[in-house]
């Protein structure tokens, strides 16, 4: 017996080629989820309808999906950074929390500054707070090679716990019944650019999260930092040998990456929330790691990917009224990554037919 | 005669041969076998045939197809056409275990080990419970096993603690244990000193007399004259041609395997006025990272103008003796002087600035140094990018040199913007070599330039390197091939367990010296026993 | 009395975070890093519920944890041994997908109300099926024989997974797929069929674990069940230096700090403070082996990286 067929690696494909194959994953992730949808006996039709259309309807949808996707997109650019550089960082949601718990500190306290000065100090709050929570496992890391993803995991309950025990303790909010943050005044909170509903609901933190596209986007491919990340992600040893201080440039990029992750926080907090509460990272923080890897880490295509996952996380709320658990939408959110995850096959390898016959010359 | 006798003794004893008189069977034959990897065709419709008792030597450049064709028999590869015959009948290999159920054994050139693994464990792992032997019953067996042919192992040592000719011994005894009667050896003596290559020798003679059917790959013309009886070579992926040994002498086998005639000298030009110590390295000691002492208070010099050679064992402490130069490994004692400013302690950067050049190239030769999944720009620019001013990155300088380099040096690629990974091993290594003289050192330190090259690019590479040396640059060399040792460089330093053996004059030693000098002789000692013998 | 109910406390907090770790460890004594061992957990979780549910069984509850567990690393399994693609991104994908699943089909389970679903009390009762009279004797009568029979089972089973690695001659070919699949390659060994099986088992492992959260400790549906409990074992590999034996006292080891969690809630301290106990031990015991590790307890080493017998 011999197989029909074999398996060899491919050495370059086109990038067209490339989007075709993930677009096609896709497609594919939706048939099986129609497929699953079948067997529960729920029309998938209606469950494809409200995770994808529904968000978008209507303007009133339409920003608070917006909302959600510019948190995301900052997220993503986040984790990109570190992701480029092999670092696994999964402890976005405790970088959120952390920027989220910095920039509400001048939230809470200091709301009797002038809106021009408070908000920018709360962003950099945010961005310091975030990111030196994330020099912790950086620094492990560099120095002893300590293990990124279960050290950055952990530090996710860490910052829960931090964020628990600030609600019912310290920072306990003026309603005595509940333990809750108090809302944020005006002046700690993003503005909008437009006056009437429902786009005065829309406020800046799209403006910032664009910036940062572009910001990272020239850092990751003009910059001599930037090569650096590349470098060290493709191979330390490399790295090393070309006179990189590798230590340096790992504790540096995790801080940049966990930093622009705490940016996320602010915008939760001053922005969609208008206050700090338990859901500012609410598993954000690892539907941003399926944006980044979906974009190829491009911060360009994250715009597009952020969106998409926007759509259906908020299309989940939607699956209620059809009397279908929201959790659908992390399950579906997790076929999808299988299915991309599968198509990478398509772009490395090949199949080829094995043939019996002698070549000829 | 006698090998006949010998054979059948070796029937009762191993029971791995059919009949003692049957040497001149055919014993596996490969029929038009085709292999490609991408568009690079590595095997092209080759027909291959060994018989019982013989020991047929597959010769070939790097490159040319040998290890491929080898690993389509043994089951790692698939080919993508033709027919494999054992015994007379078509067979599949379908993975290395149908392989070993029809009786082929490989040792790779890259050892297959398992490093935490004791080498009893090794040898038996794999093996299916056909039948649950105890503990006691299979050390006897192994001990008999590497009594019989001379083998001295610790079947409890773990790979980890063994040298380079203990692993390969653990290879032998793995062949050996599965009692296969074919056996293929990928450039087994490539990690050897002479005197072990004698020792390997033997035991392949006394295989061949058990009638097994023994392919030896190697590039080593002498070798093949030494020990085999015919020999087969392939040459760009195609069989040359088969040719009996005793019919044939180095100078034909050499312009088959190359396709024309080749002047095999390499220059070696004289350099009159030259910089006295560029590199004076004093009583350096070097550990590595589990606190082994792997530099042992070495001292030596190299002058502009001169490539020193150094010779060894793989292991001996080549790599770290780079990496102290380049500041990659920390120095425990000793001082490294480069014209006259001591650079321990200084980081890479800083030694990198003061225009000294390292290239390594590793056992996977993308190790270190280039980046497989950049383009030629972005890896031409990874020494210099720091000179630049600002914080962006401008690739035009880079681009314009990479483009250069492609003309200077013959490098093949479909553009400088694609992978290098993509390229071959010859124009990979021209790109690293070819950078690294870009940057103009004063100090070029290269670690087996030639690994894995053909003979033409290798020559291009020898050129390189004495093109540097004619310029006043001080070349450090660390080679494997010690022939080319013996022509290329103007002095050769011998070390052996990191110490310095003998620091010599390729003019007044012979190959078989530097392999004394490596396994631990110093070079007074062969002096003293040259003088006792004459 | 009151240490004895301590301990017993503890090691029923550990016991699935003990099976998950073995999960694990059979994972990358395979050599895949398998970060979807919470992912798997739930989904063990879910079936187990569900079937003790509909059926009143204990057995089959769980059988089907042990199998749907497998089931969501079988899927891990293709996508890092057949399709080859990055382990690391493939086992957060089996979690994202395990917690998802297991959530939504838990909440079809609770129907339209919303109603909390409890275990029945006729499969609470089997679990806690006692050898007689032993838990009765004074002091440590509870902490070593008054435990549900699903404890002793798990046990039984982890020493059972240390003898099958390390003793037996398929647990030598497995650590050889671990340590250097081009050499168990080369051996004979079918690389990807031992990589299969025993990711299917350690997924069975941790389909088990989530059973016994969901059966045994908690008996109450809850879509935040696991609670990372999944990610602690990943971590406590290390300190279990890929041993199943040793991964029982580093289990217990976080069962009594989730212990002083648990307990000490009027301390001065705050108890959301102390909660995060059990995680900061995860992060000094990262940093502790980190900094000293031995060359025969590391991870195996091909861990990471997916095997390709054409690579050139």
């Amino acid at each position: 017996m011999r197989l029909p067929f074999h398996i060899v690696k491919r050495p370059y494909m086109k990038t067209y080629q490339q989007v075709i194959v993930r677009l096609l994953a896709v497609l594919t992730a939706f048939a099986v989820t129609s497929i699953l949808m079948i067997i529960l006996k729920k029309n998938p039709g209606r469950v494809l309808m409200a995770l994808l259309y529904e968000p978008v309807k209507n303007g009133y949808f339409l920003v608070q999906t917006i909302k959600l996707a510019v948190v995301l997109l900052i997220i993503s650019l986040g984790i990109g950074l570190a992701f480029k550089m092999k670092f696994w960082n999964i402890g976005a949601e405790g970088q959120i929390i952390l920027g989220g718990i910095g920039a509400s500190y001048l939230g809470l306290f200091h709301n009797d500054w002038p809106i021009y000065i408070l908000l920018p100090v709360m962003l950099v709050a945010s961005f310091v707070t975030g990111g030196l929570y994330g020099l912790i496992p950086a620094y492990f890391k560099a120095r002893y090679n300590t293990n990124e993803t279960l050290f950055t995991l952990m530090l996710n309950y860490i910052a829960l716990s931090i964020l628990l025990f600030l609600q019912y303790g310290p920072w306990k909010g003026e309603n005595a019944m509940r333990p809750e943050f108090d809302n944020f005044k005006k002046n700690a909170l993003l503005p909008s650019l437009a006056s009437s509903k429902p786009w005065s609901d829309l406020h800046i933190g799209w403006i910032i999260s664009l910036l940062l596209v572009v910001i990272v986007y020239i850092y990751m491919n003009h910059t001599k930092s930037g090569y650096e990340i590349s470098v060290v992600g493709e191979s330390v040893n490399t790295a090393r040998y070309a006179g990189m201080n590798v230590r340096w440039i790992t504790m540096r990029t995790m801080m940049l990456s966990a930093g622009i992750c705490g940016i996320a926080g602010f915008v939760q907090v001053s922005g969609n929330l208008k206050k700090l509460s338990v859901n500012v990272a609410g598993g954000l923080g690892f539907t941003a790691i399926i944006i980044a890897w979906l974009s190829k880490l491009n911060p360009v295509v994250m715009i597009v990917a952020s969106f998409l996952f926007s759509v259906m996380s908020k299309g989940a709320g939607f699956l209620e009224y059809q009397n279908i658990s929201p959790a659908a939408s992390e399950m579906i959110q997790g076929i999808i990554l299988f299915c991309v995850l599968g198509a990478e096959f398509f772009v490395n390898y090949k199949i080829v037919r094995t043939h019996r016959e002698v070549a000829q010359k | 005669m006698q090998c006949r006798i010998l054979s059948c003794i070796a029937f009762s004893i191993l029971n791995i041969c059919d009949k003692g008189d049957s040497v001149n069977n055919v014993l596996f034959e490969l029929r038009g076998i085709t292999k490609l990897f991408g568009n690079v065709v590595a095997n092209k419709n080759i027909d291959f045939s060994v018989r019982e008792g013989e020991i047929h030597a597959l010769l070939g450049e790097n490159g040319s197809g040998k290890t491929t064709l080898m690993n389509i028999l043994s089951g790692i590869y698939t080919p993508d056409s033709g027919t494999i015959i054992i015994n007379g009948e078509e067979v599949t290999i379908k993975s290395p275990e149908d392989a070993i159920k029809l009786g082929i054994g490989m040792i790779h050139q890259h050892f297959k080990l398992v490093d935490v693994f004791s080498a009893k464990e090794n040898i038996i792992m794999g093996q299916a419970g056909s039948s649950r032997r105890n503990q006691k019953e299979l050390t006897k067996e192994l001990e008999e096993l590497s009594n019989r042919f001379g083998l001295n192992i610790n079947l409890d040592k773990k790979i980890y603690q063994m040298s380079v000719s203990e692993k390969q011994t653990v290879e032998i005894m793995k062949v050996l244990f599965r009692k296969s009667k074919i056996l293929i050896l990928d450039e087994p003596t490539a990690v050897l000193t002479p005197q072990e290559i004698d020792k390997l020798f033997e035991i392949l003679r006394e295989l061949r007399a058990d009638g097994c059917a023994i392919v030896l790959i190697t590039h080593k013309l002498n070798e093949v004259m030494e020990i085999s009886d015919r020999v087969t070579i392939l040459r760009k992926g195609e069989s040359v041609a088969t040719v009996e040994t005793k019919k044939t002498n180095p100078k034909e086998l050499t312009e088959l395997m190359v396709g024309h005639s080749v002047d095999l000298s390499i220059d070696r030009p004289v350099v009159k006025d030259k910089t006295k110590d560029v590199l004076k390295v004093e009583n350096l000691t070097i550990y590595d990272e589990e606190g082994v002492k792997v530099i042992d208070g070495m001292s030596f010099t190299v002058d502009g103008g001169e490539i020193l050679g150094v010779a060894g064992v793989a292991g001996s402490g080549q790599k770290e003796l780079c990496e102290a130069i380049a500041g990659l490994h920390p120095v425990a004692d000793g001082t490294i002087e480069f014209k006259g400013r001591n650079i321990v302690g200084l980081n890479p950067n800083e030694i990198i600035n003061l225009g000294v050049s390292m290239s390594f190239i590793p056992e996977d030769r993308l190790g270190m140094g280039l980046v497989a999944n950049m383009d030629m720009v972005d890896n031409v620019i990874l020494k210099d990018y720091r000179r630049q001013k600002g914080l962006l990155l401008s690739r035009k300088p880079a681009r314009k040199m990479a483009l250069k380099m492609v003309e200077d040096l013959d490098i093949v690629t479909q553009g400088v913007q694609y992978p290098i990974r993509l390229l071959s091993g010859g124009n990979v290594q021209k790109v690293l070599l070819g950078r690294e003289i870009n940057s103009s050192p004063q100090l070029l330190i290269t670690a087996y330039p030639v690994r894995g090259l053909d003979i033409n690019s290798s020559y291009v590479i020898y050129d390189m390197l004495n093109e540097q040396k004619k310029k006043g640059v001080a070349v450090l060399y660390i080679g494997e091939d010690l022939n080319v040792l013996l022509e290329l460089c103007d002095r050769i330093m011998v070390i052996c367990g990191g110490r310095i053996m003998g620091m010599v004059d390729p003019k007044d030693v012979t190959i078989e010296d530097l392999g004394l000098m490596m396994t631990g002789h110093t070079y007074s000692q062969i002096l003293a026993e040259r003088g006792t013998g004459q | 009395m009151i240490i004895a109910s301590y301990i017993y406390i503890a090691v029923r907090v550990s016991i699935p975070v003990l099976l998950g770790i073995t999960g694990a460890i059979f994972n990358e004594k395979a050599g895949n890093t398998n970060l979807g061992i919470e992912g798997m957990m739930y989904m063990g979780a879910f079936a187990g519920f569900y079937t003790a549910v509909a059926t009143n069984s204990v057995i089959l509850a769980l059988i089907a944890a042990c199998l749907f567990g497998a089931f969501g690393a079988l899927i891990y399994a293709f996508a890092t041994v057949t399709l080859r693609t990055n382990q690391v991104v493939a086992g957060l994908s089996l979690t994202i997908f395990g917690q998802g699943i297991a959530r939504f089909l838990g909440n079809t389970l609770s129907g339209a109300k919303g109603e909390s679903v409890r275990i029945p009390d006729a499969v609470t009762q089997k679990v806690n099926w006692k050898i007689l009279g032993l838990k009765d004797i004074p002091f440590l009568g509870r902490a070593l024989f008054g435990y549900d029979m699903i404890i002793y089972l798990s046990i039984v089973l982890v020493v059972i997974a240390y003898f099958y690695i390390n003793k037996s001659k398929t647990g030598l070919n497995l650590r050889a797929v671990g340590e250097n699949p081009a050499a168990a390659d080369a051996a004979g060994i079918n690389v990807s069929l031992y990589k299969y099986v025993h990711i299917c088992i350690g997924g069975a492992f941790c389909g088990l674990a989530g059973a016994y959260i969901g059966v045994v400790y908690l008996t109450t549906w809850g879509n935040n069940m696991i609670a990372g409990k999944g990610w602690i074992a990943v971590a406590l590999v290390i300190f279990a230096s890929w041993n199943p034996l040793k991964a029982i006292y580093s289990s217990l080891l976080f069962g009594f700090t989730s212990l002083i969690a648990l307990r000490f809630q009027d301390s001065p301290i705050s108890p959301y403070l102390l909660e995060m106990l059990p995680y900061l031990l995860t992060v000094i015991i990262l940093i502790i082996t980190s900094v000293k590790m031995k060359k025969e307890n590391q991870q195996p080493a091909s861990c990471g990286v997916n095997y390709f017998r054409e690579e050139r």
